[in-house]
């Protein structure tokens, strides 16, 4: 029965998947949600698993129900499919359409079953995963992205340590000392990269806007009323700028910044600590985007119109890899693009087009807010290793751009070995790129629409054993 | 010769990759003054997206194998010249002479090799052949299925950015200038048409001589002077595993390559081609398809040289791909570079169509050129590579009638 009806692929289960699998079933869809995860929720709801659920669930995560109510509505719906342990490895574009090779179970297993996908309609939702800015030491054992303590928290209900230092920039942090608090840790203190001038500018400016945000600024507040419960101090304009330890975080270096986020001389104090979660912002998950051709704007972000439309005919966006704007934006962005990948009346979904809006504005005051700023690679010394796959410092980078007198950021990658490794740059890349454009002279791509670091064909690991068992197709790799 | 001393005044060389980088130095320490323009940045399209293969294995007698016989030998040297010249912090260019193994898994293919390797001896390459048992303490994880190899000591490696920098940094310590995100646009022309520099999207750079070393897009930038050159694009793709303790010790690959390479068809042809880095991770190249500059990733590609290398080394199956990139390579209908002046504009010059032999073929590709512009002796014949050469005159003469 369901043969007849627009197919669409929604990739990523955070909160904007899940809005959009929603709103194109509601609209008329077959719909196939695919997560990479073994349990809907992505990282904002990240949850312990089923086999062993938690009473207070609802402690740790905000619009718990809201989560409940779009996993209860897609599990009872026939007409979605939920896929969970679904990786999608890459994204072809045969001529007119979009295919999506998947392969479903465990990631280290041998021989996970293939799926090969060609829906009418794609959404991505692939949401983002933190960045953090090198600092001396931070590769060092008890340094964690905030991302990875929260995961910890929420997924697992560990701490990461039992006195912990929060740093980096943004309103994520509040959250992740939250969850650190309820894992029983001490928070030492939360540690802001951004000024009071820049918090300022960008959350006091036309506060009549903020009104409408209601519900992401009692969040926040909330989050603000428990450390000080806890009488956990949050110091704007400061940063961790070094890590030591014989093997393992013993303390950290905290300074001063100034408006450009450069450590200010003789600020500098040691606090003694076991962990350090830091988070300077988010990069968005590009790879299926770019594979699929979307446009990119000049802050990378998969640049959307009104219906959360790309700019590839099929392909619709939604969350954070259109900008960083938090659960309220990715749900509303979700049954946006949900509703309009199916083909569906954007009438219905009024209410969310209004949440985007007031979401998107406040999307706004966190880059304006919280944006990193370029001062932050005073605190690099030439032995801070930048990449930490094949361990390259930022004294070998600027040496061979010097040498070569090359700014290129592939160049400089292959020559340095800076973003060869495993990760393949998902850690350091947009680090180099903010280097490469720092050093004297250079010309830089970071800020261009080109897709640079971001492009990753193969968009996770896959055995070369799994390539070789593809089925074999008729079809010419010919035009 | 009045005209030759124009030449060594000023050349403007249009592309920054190994190519355009090796004719670069060697004009530039013959003293010529040198300026290299790229649309992009230095070694950033084809030099960036191979695999650095420095091969006579794959050459059957005849011009590319004399180009190669001469290149490699100047790579060996090049390698410490380099060295010395550029110091020890200078990313190294990581030439290797690790060899060659060609492997075959039938009694067809091993009379096949044998053929070959015997009219490769004749030209004067090292092919020794060795049994499946040799080939297997070469190669201790080799599938149990080959039955027979040639071994090819010449054969080597470089990373080819690092080498393409290596030599561009060489050059401009001879006086040459690079100047990248420059792109031309037009001809400069002076009395009797000749061709007096270029236009370009930053401002006018007259020259003596302009050489087009744009790889596959040399056809494209030839237009834009008003010239013709038959240049095509054809596409290959390269997979990386995640790093590992080496396993595979030479460029290994199965014999099906020399059908590959030999053949001007459009269809998907792969053939392993397998090899670690120093980096600790395993290259797995290269598939040739002719589907212009489309930069769409197949899996079928994909799909076929895993199973290639799979069939070669069978422990692979258990290792992750991390990346795959593919690239275009300056093909030629002839199956030979491009290496001399154009006989239809002066002050026109080519160094482009090495395919997938570009990195191999760079060092006598420069010294070739340089010979030829400034009138010096050069270490082997011109003439095969010229552009008005026979197998190639068809399409010149079409190009002559339109320019």
């Amino acid at each position: 029965m369901s043969k007849g009806l627009r197919h669409v692929v929604v990739v990523g289960a955070g909160p904007a998947g899940l809005a959009a699998a929603r709103a194109a079933a509601e609209a008329g869809a077959r719909v196939t949600l695919l997560d990479a995860a073994d349990g809907l929720g992505g990282q904002y709801w990240r949850h312990l698993p089923a086999a062993r659920p938690a009473g207070r669930e609802h402690v740790l995560h905000h619009r718990w129900s809201t989560f409940g109510e779009l996993s209860g509505a897609l599990r009872a719906n026939p007409a979605v499919t939920v896929v969970e342990s679904a990786q999608v490895w890459s994204l072809e574009r045969p001529d007119g359409g979009i295919r999506l090779n998947v392969l479903v179970g465990e990631p280290d297993a041998v021989g996970r079953a293939v799926l090969v996908l060609e829906p009418d309609a794609l959404v991505l939702a692939t949401g983002a995963h933190d960045r953090t800015l090198p600092f001396p030491g931070w590769q060092l054992p008890g340094v964690y992205s905030a991302g990875a303590a929260q995961a910890l928290a929420k997924g697992e209900r560990v701490a990461v340590g039992r006195r912990v230092v929060v740093a980096g920039a943004g309103p994520f942090l509040l959250p992740v000392a939250s969850a650190l608090l309820w894992t029983g840790a001490t928070v030492v203190g939360v540690h802001e990269a951004a000024g009071p001038g820049a918090l300022a500018r960008g959350w006091l400016s036309r506060p009549w806007e903020l009104a409408g945000a209601a519900g992401k600024a009692g969040e926040l507040a909330g989050y603000v009323g428990e450390l000080a419960r806890h009488r956990v101090p949050w110091r704007p304009g400061e940063a961790v700028v070094a890590a030591h330890g014989d093997g393992q975080v013993e303390a950290v270096t905290i300074a001063r910044l100034d408006e450009r986020w450069a450590p200010v001389a003789g600020t500098e104090r040691q606090v003694e600590a076991d962990a350090v979660c830091v988070s300077h912002g988010f990069t968005p998950r590009l790879e299926l985007a770019v594979a699929a051709g979307c446009a990119l704007s000049p802050s990378r972000f998969v640049v959307v119109d009104d219906a959360q439309a790309t700019s590839v005919p099929g392909v619709w966006a939604a969350g954070e890899i259109t900008g960083i704007g938090g659960a309220d934006a990715a749900l509303a962005e979700g049954a946006v693009a949900g509703t309009a990948a199916a083909g569906g009346d954007l009438g219905v979904v009024r209410v969310a087009v209004r949440a985007r809006a007031r979401a998107r504005g406040f999307a706004a005051r966190i880059e304006a807010a919280h944006g990193v700023r370029g001062g932050w690679v005073r605190w690099l010394r030439d032995d801070t290793v930048v990449c930490r796959c094949e361990e390259t410092t930022y004294g070998r980078v600027r040496e061979v751009v010097e040498l070569t007198g090359s700014h290129e950021t592939r160049s400089v990658k292959l020559t340095s070995r800076a973003g060869l490794g495993p990760c393949q740059a998902r850690m350091c890349g947009r680090t180099l790129q903010e280097l490469l454009g720092d050093a004297p002279g250079g010309d830089s791509d970071a800020g261009g629409t080109a897709p640079g670091v971001d492009r990753r064909p193969l968009v996770v690991p896959v055995r070369l054993g799994d390539l070789a068992s593809l089925p074999s197709t008729s079809a010419s790799t010919s035009p | 010769m009045i005209e030759r001393v124009d030449v060594a005044a000023d050349v403007v060389i249009v592309g920054a990759g190994i190519v355009g980088a090796a004719c670069a130095r060697a004009l530039a320490r013959a003293g010529a003054r040198v300026t290299v323009l790229d649309r992009v940045a230095a070694a950033s399209a084809t030099s960036a997206h191979g695999e650095g293969n420095l091969l006579v294995s794959d050459k059957g007698p005849g011009p590319e194998l004399e180009l190669a016989k001469v290149s490699l030998r100047r790579w060996a040297h090049l390698a410490d010249e380099l060295a010395d010249e550029l110091g020890p912090l200078f990313p190294s260019i990581e030439h290797e002479a690790k060899g060659g193994l060609v492997v075959v898994t039938s009694a067809d293919g091993l009379d096949g090799l044998r053929g070959f390797a015997e009219a490769q001896r004749a030209a004067g390459v090292e092919a020794v052949e060795v049994t499946a048992e040799q080939a297997r303490e070469l190669e201790p994880d080799l599938a149990p299925g080959v039955v027979g190899a040639v071994y090819y000591p010449q054969d080597a490696q470089v990373q080819p950015v690092a080498a393409a920098e290596a030599l561009l940094a060489s050059a401009r310590r001879a006086g040459a200038v690079v100047r990248t995100e420059v792109e031309v646009t037009g001809p400069l022309l002076g009395d009797g048409g000749r061709l007096t520099g270029v236009a370009t999207t930053r401002g006018e750079v007259s020259a003596g001589a302009v050489v087009v070393a744009a790889g596959p897009w040399s056809a494209e930038v030839a237009e834009r002077l008003g010239a013709r050159i038959a240049v095509r694009p054809r596409r290959g793709m390269v997979l990386v595993t995640t790093p590992m303790r080496q396993r595979v010790r030479h460029k290994v690959y199965d014999g099906d390559y020399f059908a590959a390479t030999q053949s001007a068809g459009a269809e998907l042809q792969t053939s392993a081609v397998i090899e670690s880095t120093r980096g600790g991770t395993v290259l797995i190249g290269s598939s040739r398809e002719q589907v212009g500059f489309d930069d769409r990733l197949s899996t079928q590609v994909l799909a076929q040289l895993a199973r290639r290398a799979v069939a070669v080394f069978p422990f692979l199956a258990r290792t992750n791909v991390m990346r795959s990139y593919l690239g275009f390579r300056p093909y030629m209908p002839d199956h030979l570079p491009v290496i001399g002046p154009d006989p239809a504009l002066p002050g026109l010059w080519f160094a482009t169509g090495h395919e997938g032999a570009g990195v191999g073929l760079a060092p006598a590709t420069g010294d070739l050129l340089a010979a030829g512009m400034l009138g010096l002796a050069a270490a082997v014949d011109p003439r095969p590579y010229a552009v008005d050469r026979p197998t190639l005159r068809p399409r010149v003469a079409h190009g002559e009638a339109l320019a």
